[in-house]
């Protein structure tokens, strides 16, 4: 991997972060009505909201606003949440490690069903194996996480108590054990986006040139599964995960939404019944920032993994 | 045939008549039965959606209740019939501004290029950067709960997969020669596009809508479950799960069988996108 292209590719989030900053900052000013009456309700008087809004410093022009939304967030300032009244970025730094754990813990459980059952596909294709593991996974993206959600909370969690019904626990074990049904709920869904494109393209490797050579020059079929076929697959599986990781973070709102888990999924649906505008706004970012990094740091194991990623 | 002959010569072969995937049929014919429920949920609804019945109260399936019935007597295999009109509904208005504004714009800025095709194209990456759950609930959050809202929010997200669709299409076939005959014998630039680029160029939009519209019933119902998308007493099927989640235990029929309904609806778009997506592939 070439440090140029480490380079460019780092330069390139900035104004990404700046473009992002400003959809965030726009998308508060939709609100219909100035933000200060939308935050204090329909009975506050005049001039409480005028003292508010020079409060808030919503009384400037909007790119001075900006500009001051722009320098407090390089100072780790997000804002008060209006309920909470305390200030966002602690309430963020809080619930994030707990969302953070459950993504990873779901994308693991996600890999660990989709690769072997997309090798599995590839190898017996156009097979019975193959077309239910396709038919089973089809159906997979049709089920709504929410539903699949309250079906292995009723099922698995209160009829037969084999998992907490909610909550995050104690300790490393203890978070392991009270997020494996929402972690298996996205993992699940994961694994349905995952693999059928996986499927499609260990069977490109399968029948790419080179291997059929690997083949002709007598390497064991062992030695060309682990290092052609699962590689490539390795690559294709990091770029898919990079790119869903949108759809996982979605997903992580809602789980955590059905399993009462105290992450910033739940803490998003909450600030929306609450109208708690600060930390809409926040999150978003949040989120915002998360998907970039990850997209970065795709990228950049993609280059590592596959040279001729710098190229493009 | 054993015979020689040179290809330049031959009639083009007529290209020989594939009959669709059983999962294409199975895809159509479920989308019928669909589509009847829609338009004539009457006929199939033995009660009324929003009747409240305390006679009945969290009654299990039985032949008078097949689906059971709900906490306030509601019938709930009517309820699922009746929903699978706001269901489809939202399926459609989901996808069909996304469509229209994508793939107008991606042949637009296909066709042009340059700076219109880059500014598109950076406002494209910002927007894919928002996990779009999460934007479309900050966009309904902003405006307000409900449907019309969801629709204005998931149209300011979603064009981005059409136009990406259309724009690689149009610029791949801006190449082809008949675009350049269309060039040569003097046709307007917009008549080219529109009338010989898009239309060839549509496809891979057109399969790419089957499988948006199960996600826009998945994401239409997800909001109803949060409680952001159609509100009660609206028979939609997210509604109905969330109405009945607090009584999984006891009464487990209230949210299964329109948790079922919205996967048979995602099946049946899914198939038909897989078939569409078979059928019009070019054959070489």
């Amino acid at each position: 991997m070439h440090a140029s292209y480490v380079i460019r590719r780092l330069l390139q989030i900035i104004p990404t972060f700046l473009a992002v900053m400003l959809v965030v900052f726009l998308l508060v000013r939709l609100l219909p009505g100035d933000p200060a009456s939308a935050i204090l309700g329909d009975r506050a008087t005049a001039e409480i909201v005028e003292r508010t809004n020079r409060e808030l410093g919503l009384d400037k022009p909007l790119p001075v606003q900006f500009g001051v939304f722009v320098r407090n967030f390089l100072q780790g300032d997000l804002g008060d949440s209006i309920s909470l009244k305390i200030p966002v970025i602690r309430l963020i730094g809080e619930r994030l490690p707990t969302t953070l754990f459950l993504t990873v813990y779901a994308a693991v459980l996600g890999v660990l069903m989709a690769v072997p059952l997309a090798v599995l596909a590839a190898v017996r294709r156009n097979t019975w194996v193959d077309a239910l593991i396709r038919a089973v996974f089809q159906v997979g993206l049709s089920l709504p996480v929410f539903y699949v959600a309250l079906q292995l909370l009723s099922l698995l969690g209160a009829r037969l108590g084999w998992f907490p019904i909610g909550g995050y626990g104690e300790g490393f074990g203890g978070h392991l054990y009270h997020l494996f049904l929402p972690a298996l709920t996205l993992g699940l869904n994961l694994a349905a986006i995952l693999v059928r494109t996986l499927r499609n393209s260990i069977i490109e490797v399968l029948t790419a040139e080179y291997v059929d050579f690997a083949r002709a020059k007598g390497l064991r079929s062992r030695v060309i599964m682990t290092r052609h076929v699962l590689r490539n697959a390795l690559i294709a599986t990091v770029t898919l995960l990079g790119l869903n990781i949108g759809a996982l973070i979605g997903g992580a709102v809602i789980t955590e939404t059905v399993f009462a888990i105290p992450g910033v999924g739940r803490l998003m649906v909450d600030a929306i019944f609450g109208r708690d505008y600060p930390v809409i706004q926040g999150l978003t970012l949040t989120f915002a920032i998360i998907v970039s990094l990850v997209f970065l740091i795709t990228d950049l194991i993609h280059a590592r993994l596959d040279p001729r990623a710098e190229l493009t | 045939m054993t015979t020689m002959h040179s290809p330049a010569l031959e009639a083009p072969a007529r290209p020989r008549r594939r009959w669709p995937k059983p999962t294409l049929l199975i895809g159509l014919a479920l989308l019928l039965v669909l589509i009847f429920a829609a338009l004539f949920p009457r006929v199939l609804a033995p009660f009324s959606p929003t009747d409240f019945d305390y006679e009945a109260l969290l009654k299990g399936p039985s032949a008078k209740h097949p689906f059971g019935t709900d906490n306030f007597g509601r019938d709930v295999l009517s309820r699922v019939i009746y929903g699978t009109r706001v269901d489809m509904q939202i399926a459609i208005f989901t996808t069909l501004f996304p469509f229209i504004f994508g793939t107008l714009l991606g042949a637009l800025t296909g066709y042009l290029g340059r700076w219109s095709d880059a500014i598109v194209g950076r406002i494209a990456d910002l927007v894919v950067v928002f996990p779009f759950l999460v934007l479309v609930i900050a966009i309904v959050a902003v405006l307000g709960p409900g449907l019309t809202n969801m629709y204005i929010a998931v149209s300011a997200v979603g064009w981005v997969s059409y136009w990406r669709l259309t724009r690689g299409e149009v610029m791949n076939q801006k190449k082809a020669e008949y675009a350049q005959a269309g060039k040569v014998l003097g046709y307007s630039p917009s008549r080219i596009l529109l009338r010989h680029l898009l239309p060839n160029a549509v496809t891979p939009a057109i399969v790419y809508l089957m499988t948006d519209m199960s996600l826009g019933i998945l994401l239409g119902a997800s909001l109803g479950y949060l409680g952001l998308g159609a509100q009660p007493p609206t028979p939609e099927w997210g509604v109905m799960v969330a109405d009945g989640k607090n009584f999984m235990a006891t009464a487990w029929w209230i949210s299964t069988f329109p948790g079922l309904a919205l996967t048979l609806a995602g099946v049946t778009f899914s198939l038909i996108g897989d078939g569409l997506a078979d059928a019009l592939r070019p054959r070489a």
